[in-house]
């Protein structure tokens, strides 16, 4: 008996990106070099995180066209991005063969209110997260991979940092608990009984958690990587510094050896090009910060 | 007896958990010396265009080479299959070319068309084994010795030839170790 597009299925592919680098990539050419430094899938976009934060406007899915040239140049995995609440970017996303949906934050939310419903699609989903409960809802509609959301765009790991510590915390909170206290807290914590009492048997996270928002160097990977990170995506830290090729490929190397400072030393050494300019982000506005966005 | 698992990309901590309820002396690799240190290898899944550049980048398909030269059994799922492979359909990337075998990458389209199936195995007693694809390859090709060991809807899917085997499918993602249990029939037999 054979059963298309399973949960292990969705769940799997996920697994199988661990200990990689998932790069924003706008044009097909982005997406050449992001493979030949070794990324292991690529999110098309039409703009990256910082350029969505500098033009302003609504931000919405990717012309498709943008998305399908960039899917016909690379053999590895092709990501794009929905809106959050947007069912029909995703719908469409699935149609044109994505492999993966992100519905992110970094788009203009098109609910406020509700995400998607992602156990009715065929194609895995990543959301992101700045919690445990918020993570555990995500998970409880049908994300089958998590990454912490960090402030995308800002060049500066420090809300990148503060989202894994937290969601890293938490886990080790729930696991400690007795029995007769998970309901209560799965209350308090806004999130479904069932996953809180998953994570407090396994320890873990049900679906692999991957860290973005704010990675501009290879010693930022090895940070998130060391904090408890299982992959790391790279947006507009790549594609923003001086030599993305060099920055790409030195990425990937710290993320590899993350547990080795030689290895990661080697992979800073050999950078020539400036990283990409970084932003204060405790000097950013409420509205500006896209960490906020998500229910 | 002690079983590497190639951990510099993909879903090696699986295979390592999966060696590990069986009471197999197991850990991750990823160091060209710590290779070297295996009587046998296991290349997980993951990408194999990101796995092949690592390999070249930091001297760990040399050590793959020196191992299967002396004779270590080595077992690859999904990307680990292409990685053994001589031949990859329409791409030149690095691979370590150990099979006579020709794999497509892909071969079942996109991750939507991924999917689980129940499938009889040659040499895996007791009835079939549920297996997981994911963007899988298939072998289109194989040498005299190579000898197939499942297929679906008639492609290639899982193959052995002497010290090697390959399989498109994830046995690391479900609960049954019968494959494993393959691998290390294959691996006392290369002692004995």
């Amino acid at each position: 008996m054979s059963e298309k597009s399973t949960w292990t299925n969705k769940v799997g592919l996920a697994e199988m990106l661990r200990g990689g680098v998932i790069m924003d990539v706008t044009t097909p050419e982005q997406a050449k070099i992001a493979e030949d430094a070794g990324a292991v899938s690529v999110m098309a976009l039409e703009r990256v995180p910082a350029d969505i934060r500098a033009e302003g406007g609504v931000a919405r899915m990717a012309d498709l066209t943008v998305i399908e040239r960039i899917m016909e140049c690379v053999t590895i995995p092709v990501m794009a991005k929905c809106r959050i609440g947007h069912f029909a970017e995703a719908q469409v996303l699935e149609a044109i063969g994505v492999d993966f949906i992100d519905e992110s934050e970094v788009l203009t939310p098109a609910d406020e209110k509700f995400h998607v419903w992602k156990h009715a699609f065929k194609v895995p989903f990543v959301c992101g997260c700045t919690n445990l409960a918020e993570a555990l809802r995500r998970i409880g509609e049908g994300a089958a991979m998590i990454r912490t959301k960090g402030e995308a765009g800002s060049g500066n790991i420090v809300e990148a940092t503060r989202h894994m510590r937290t969601v890293i915390t938490e886990i080790e909170r729930l696991k400690g608990l007795r029995q007769d206290e998970l309901m209560t807290t799965a209350k308090e914590m806004g999130a479904p009984f069932d996953l809180v009492q998953q994570v407090h048997d396994q320890g873990k996270l049900p679906v692999p958690n991957f860290s973005a928002g704010g990675i501009a160097t290879p010693a930022d990977a090895a940070l998130m990587m060391q904090l408890g990170a299982e992959s790391v995506f790279v947006g507009s830290g790549i594609f923003k510094s001086e030599d993305p090729a060099e920055r790409a490929a030195a990425i990937v190397h710290a993320t590899t050896y993350y547990e080795d400072p030689a290895e990661v030393a080697k992979a800073c050494r050999g950078l020539k090009g400036a990283a990409m300019p970084g932003l204060d982000v405790s000097k950013l506005p409420a509205e500006e910060r896209m960490a906020n966005r998500g229910w | 007896m002690r079983i590497g698992v190639l951990s510099l990309q993909g879903d090696f901590a699986e295979h390592v958990q999966a060696f590990e309820e069986l009471g197999v002396e197991v850990s991750a690799v990823k160091r060209p010396e710590a290779v070297l240190a295996c009587d046998a290898l296991v290349l997980p899944g993951g990408e194999s265009t990101t796995i092949g550049k690592l390999c070249v980048r930091f001297g760990v398909g040399e050590a793959i080479l020196d191992l299967a030269r002396r004779g270590a059994p080595i077992w690859g799922t999904c990307a680990g299959m292409i990685l053994l492979a001589r031949e990859i359909e329409e791409s030149d990337q690095w691979r370590l070319g150990l099979m006579d075998i020709t794999v497509r990458r892909n071969a079942f389209g996109r991750q939507v068309e991924s999917f689980e199936a129940d499938l009889e195995i040659a040499g895996v007693p007791e009835g079939p084994l549920r297996t997981v694809f994911i963007r899988a390859p298939v072998i289109t090709r194989i040498g005299p010795q190579v000898e197939v060991l499942a297929s679906v809807e008639d492609k290639i899917v899982a193959a052995r030839e002497g010290q090697y085997l390959a399989t498109a499918f994830h046995p690391e993602l479900t609960t049954d170790r019968r494959v494993e249990q393959f691998f290390l029939r294959m691996l006392e037999q290369s002692n004995g």
